[in-house]
C-alpha cells in the first residue's frame, strides 16, 4: 500500500521508537518568539542544558511588540522585557533573531516561508496553534506548548504519537470573489471546530492546486480551528518556484538534489487515508462568521441557524451563548451586519497578495466615517513590498492605517484592541470571546470581504463593489 | 512534575463546549516572562466583570464550589492558542484534573507535560457527572489513573482511556526530557545520516 504525504514526512523522521512509546521525532526547523518561549529558556538554564541546534532555531518577535511606531524605551513594559528577554536569551544561546530594529522581522509565519527555511519535506514546530501554516509547503508543521519548546531546543526532537490523515478533497474552480479563506472557513463550518482533532488535514484538489502559495498558506493556517494541529498540501511547481533564491533555500547542486526530493512528497495513489471529504469549490461563496468558534460561519447569503435546526444540545447550547455574546438573533443574515472595526492583518491574511487583493477593493473609495480601519503587514519584506506598489497610499488615502508588522489585533496582546461591544470585521483566524480585546466582537472574513465591509461601514457582498466601476 | 496517582476531591460543572485556551487564560497575563502569577488569570474575563469585582453568576464564583481539584468540561476543550499558561492557570488556581467528552490535542499534550490529568468520559457521563454536581456540590469524585477509573460515592465506576506511556509518566512524575535526552546516541545517528 502506498502511503500519504504525511506518512512520507512522518516516517523520514522518526529517530527512535520503544515498544509502547511514542516515537522520538526529528525536528527540521524551530521557529521561536517571544511570548511563548522564556520559560523554555528558563528550563534549560535550571537544568544546564544548550541548545542542541541554534543553526535549526530561529526567532523573531510579532505577537507582543507594539505595531506602531514607537521606540522600545516608550513601549509597555512588559512587551519590552519579553523583547529583552527573547535577545538575551538568542544571544546567550547562539540563536539567530529577526529583531525589530532588523530589516526581516515580522509575523512568525510569514518570516519562515519568506526567509526559505519552511521547505518540503520538513518537521516544523512552533510555540504558536498557526504553525500549520507552513504546512501549505508540503511540510509537516504543527504548534507546541512550552514545554515542547524546551525539549526542541535540548534535543531537537519531541515525543509524538502518530495522528491519523484526513484528506480534503477540494475540486472543481472557485467563483468571482470567492478566495482560499473562503474555502477553510466552508470546511471548518462543515465539520466544526473539533472535527480534525486527532488528525493531520491533507488538502488536496484542483482548486488547492490552483492556488498562490500565499493562498495555500491561508488555507493551512487555519487547520487548527478545524482541531487538525497539521495541514499539508503537497509541493509542486509553484511550491518550488517561489522558494528558489530564498536566502535559506538550497542553492546551487543542493537546490536541484532538494527538488528531485521534493517531488516525491505527495500521496501515492493507492495511499489511504483514515478519513475523507469532499467540497465542491464551484458552490462556494464569500463567507462570515457570526459565533465564537471558526466553526459558526455562514455564506454570505445565507442566515444564522436557528438552535431548534441542531439536533446536538451541545451545538444548542454553544449556539445560544455565542449569540448572546455577539448581540446577534437567530436567523438573521450577516449581510447588513454593522461593522465598527476593520482589522487586516495577521498570520493568515497579511501577505502582499492579500494587501494587493484588498487594496483593488479600497483604491478610490473611502473608509466609512464610524469606522476604524488598520492594515497590519505580515512583516517589514511586506511591508516594503507594499510601498514600493505604492498600496500604503491606496490604504492611507482611503482613511486605513498603515501598521508596523506584527499579531496586533488578532490577539490583542499589544495596546490594538477592540473595545468592548464593538463589530470587527478581521481577516484572523480566531473569532472566541474577546479574542480581539475584552467583549469585542469578532466576525472572520477574507481580505476582500473586510475591505468592502470598511468601505461600507456593515458586511456586504464583496462581489456587488466589484461588478461597480470604480470611481476613478 | 508531581507525580499523579489518586484524587479524591470535589469538582466545578462548566457546562460550556468548545472552551478555547483564549477564556481560560486571556492574552493580558501571556506578557509574563515566568510560569508564575497565572492562577488570578485564570477564567478571568468570566470571573470577573469589566470594573475587575467579581462575577458572582460565574460557577467558579460560587462559594459551594471553592476548593474543588476537578473540572468538569464540555467537548473539545482547551481548543485554540497553544499557549502552556492555559494548563499553569488551572494548576496555579488549585484544579488537578479536567473531565471532558474531548480535548483539543495542543491542550491535551500540554496539560499531560503538568501532571494536569485530563480525563475523557463519554458525553451522557459528562452530563450525568454537571447534574450530580449541581445538586450535590459536595460530592466527593474519586479518580484513580492506575485503575483508569473515575468513582462516583454511589460506587458507580467508570474507566477512562489514557495513552499507556503517559499513564506511566503521570504515576511517576516523569517528564519528556529525561527520555528524549536519553536518546543522544540515536538522535546522533540520525543527524549523521540526514539529508539536511
Amino acid at each position: 500500500m502506498g502511503k500519504t504525504l504525511f506518512e512520507k514526512v512522518w516516517d523520514a523522521h522518526v529517530v527512535a521508537q520503544d515498544p509502547g512509546a511514542p516515537a522520538v521525532l526529528y525536528i527540521d526547523a524551530h521557529l521561536i518568539h517571544e511570548v511563548t518561549s522564556p520559560q523554555a529558556f528558563a528550563l534549560l538554564r535550571e537544568r544546564g542544558l544548550k541548545v542542541r541546534r541554534p543553526d535549526r532555531t530561529f526567532a523573531t518577535m510579532d505577537h507582543a511588540i507594539p505595531t506602531r511606531d514607537l521606540d522600545i524605551a516608550l513601549w509597555p513594559q512588559d512587551a519590552a522585557r519579553q523583547v529583552e528577554t527573547l535577545r538575551r536569551n538568542c544571544r546567550d544561546f547562539g540563536i539567530t533573531l529577526f529583531d525589530i530594529q532588523g530589516d526581516v522581522q515580522g509575523i512568525v509565519h510569514v518570516v519562515g516561508p519568506e526567509m526559505g527555511i519552511t521547505q518540503p519535506g520538513m518537521t516544523i514546530v512552533c510555540g504558536d496553534s498557526h504553525t500549520s501554516t507552513h504546512g501549505a509547503f508540503g511540510a509537516l508543521a504543527f504548534g507546541i506548548g512550552t514545554s515542547e519548546v524546551a525539549h526542541v531546543l535540548a534535543t531537537q526532537c519531541l515525543l509524538q504519537r502518530k495522528p491519523k490523515t484526513f484528506a480534503i478533497n477540494v475540486e472543481g474552480e472557485l467563483g468571482f470573489g470567492v478566495t482560499a479563506k473562503d474555502i477553510i472557513l466552508a470546511i471548518i463550518a462543515r465539520n466544526g471546530a473539533a472535527g480534525g482533532v486527532g488528525y493531520v488535514f491533507e488538502y488536496r484538489g484542483s482548486a488547492i492546486r490552483s492556488l498562490s502559495m500565499a493562498n495555500r498558506m491561508t488555507i493551512c493556517n487555519m487547520s487548527i480551528e478545524g482541531g487538525a494541529r497539521a495541514g499539508l498540501i503537497a509541493p509542486d511547481e509553484k511550491t518550488f518556484q517561489w522558494l528558489q533564491g530564498r536566502p535559506y533555500a538550497p542553492q546551487g547542486p543542493d537546490w536541484e538534489r532538494a527538488v528531485a526530493y521534493w517531488r516525491t512528497l505527495h500521496s501515492d495513489p493507492d495511499a489511504v487515508f483514515d478519513r475523507e471529504m469532499t467540497l465542491d469549490a464551484g458552490e462556494l461563496e464569500p463567507m462570515v462568521t457570526y459565533g465564537t468558534n471558526p466553526g459558526q460561519g455562514i455564506p454570505i447569503s445565507g442566515r444564522i441557524p436557528y438552535p431548534e435546526e441542531l439536533e446536538d444540545p451541545g451545538e444548542r447550547r454553544s449556539l445560544l451563548a455565542a449569540l448572546e455574546y455577539m448581540g446577534l438573533k437567530p436567523g438573521q443574515k450577516m449581510e447588513g451586519q454593522r461593522v465598527d472595526i476593520v482589522f487586516l492583518g495577521s498570520c493568515t491574511n497579511s501577505r502582499i497578495e492579500d494587501l494587493r487583493e484588498a487594496a483593488k477593493i479600497v483604491r478610490g473609495r473611502k473608509v466609512a466615517d464610524h469606522v476604524q480601519a488598520l492594515v497590519v503587514p505580515g512583516s517589514k519584506a511586506v511591508k516594503r513590498q507594499a510601498e514600493e506598489e505604492g498600496l500604503d497610499r491606496i490604504f492611507v488615502e482611503a482613511g486605513f492605517e498603515w501598521r508596523g508588522a506584527g499579531c496586533s489585533m488578532c490577539l490583542a496582546m499589544n495596546e490594538d484592541k477592540a473595545p468592548a461591544g464593538k463589530y470587527v470585521a478581521s481577516t484572523s483566524n480566531r473569532n472566541f470571546r474577546g479574542r480581539q480585546g475584552p467583549g469585542a466582537r469578532s466576525l472572520l472574513m477574507s481580505p476582500i470581504m473586510a475591505a468592502a465591509a470598511a468601505v461600507e461601514g456593515r458586511v456586504v457582498d464583496v462581489r456587488e463593489l466589484m461588478r461597480e466601476p470604480l470611481a476613478v | 512534575m508531581e507525580p499523579f496517582r489518586t484524587l479524591r476531591a470535589r469538582a466545578v460543572p462548566l457546562r460550556a463546549e468548545n472552551v478555547d485556551t483564549d477564556q481560560i487564560i486571556p492574552a493580558q497575563y501571556l506578557t509574563a516572562v515566568t510560569r508564575e502569577g497565572m492562577g488570578q488569570g485564570l477564567f478571568s474575563g468570566w470571573r470577573y466583570h469589566p470594573d475587575g469585582t467579581p462575577n458572582p453568576d460565574f460557577v467558579l464564583n460560587q462559594p459551594q464550589y471553592a476548593g474543588a481539584e476537578i473540572l468538569i468540561a464540555g467537548r473539545n476543550f482547551g481548543t485554540g492558542s497553544s499557549r502552556e499558561h492555559a494548563v499553569w492557570a488551572l494548576l496555579q488556581y488549585g484544579f488537578r484534573a479536567v473531565i471532558a467528552p474531548s480535548f483539543a490535542d495542543i491542550f491535551f499534550n500540554n496539560a499531560l507535560k503538568n501532571g494536569l490529568l485530563p480525563v475523557r468520559l463519554p458525553e451522557e457521563a459528562v452530563q450525568m457527572l454537571w447534574d450530580l454536581v449541581e445538586e450535590e456540590p459536595d460530592t466527593p469524585i474519586r479518580i484513580d489513573l492506575e485503575r483508569q477509573i473515575v468513582t462516583l460515592p454511589d460506587g458507580q465506576e467508570l474507566g477512562f482511556p489514557i495513552d499507556p506511556f503517559r499513564k506511566m509518566c503521570l504515576l511517576q512524575g516523569m517528564d519528556d526530557l529525561g527520555y528524549l535526552l536519553s536518546k543522544e546516541p540515536e538522535i546522533a545517528a540520525y543527524e549523521a545520516r540526514s539529508p539536511w
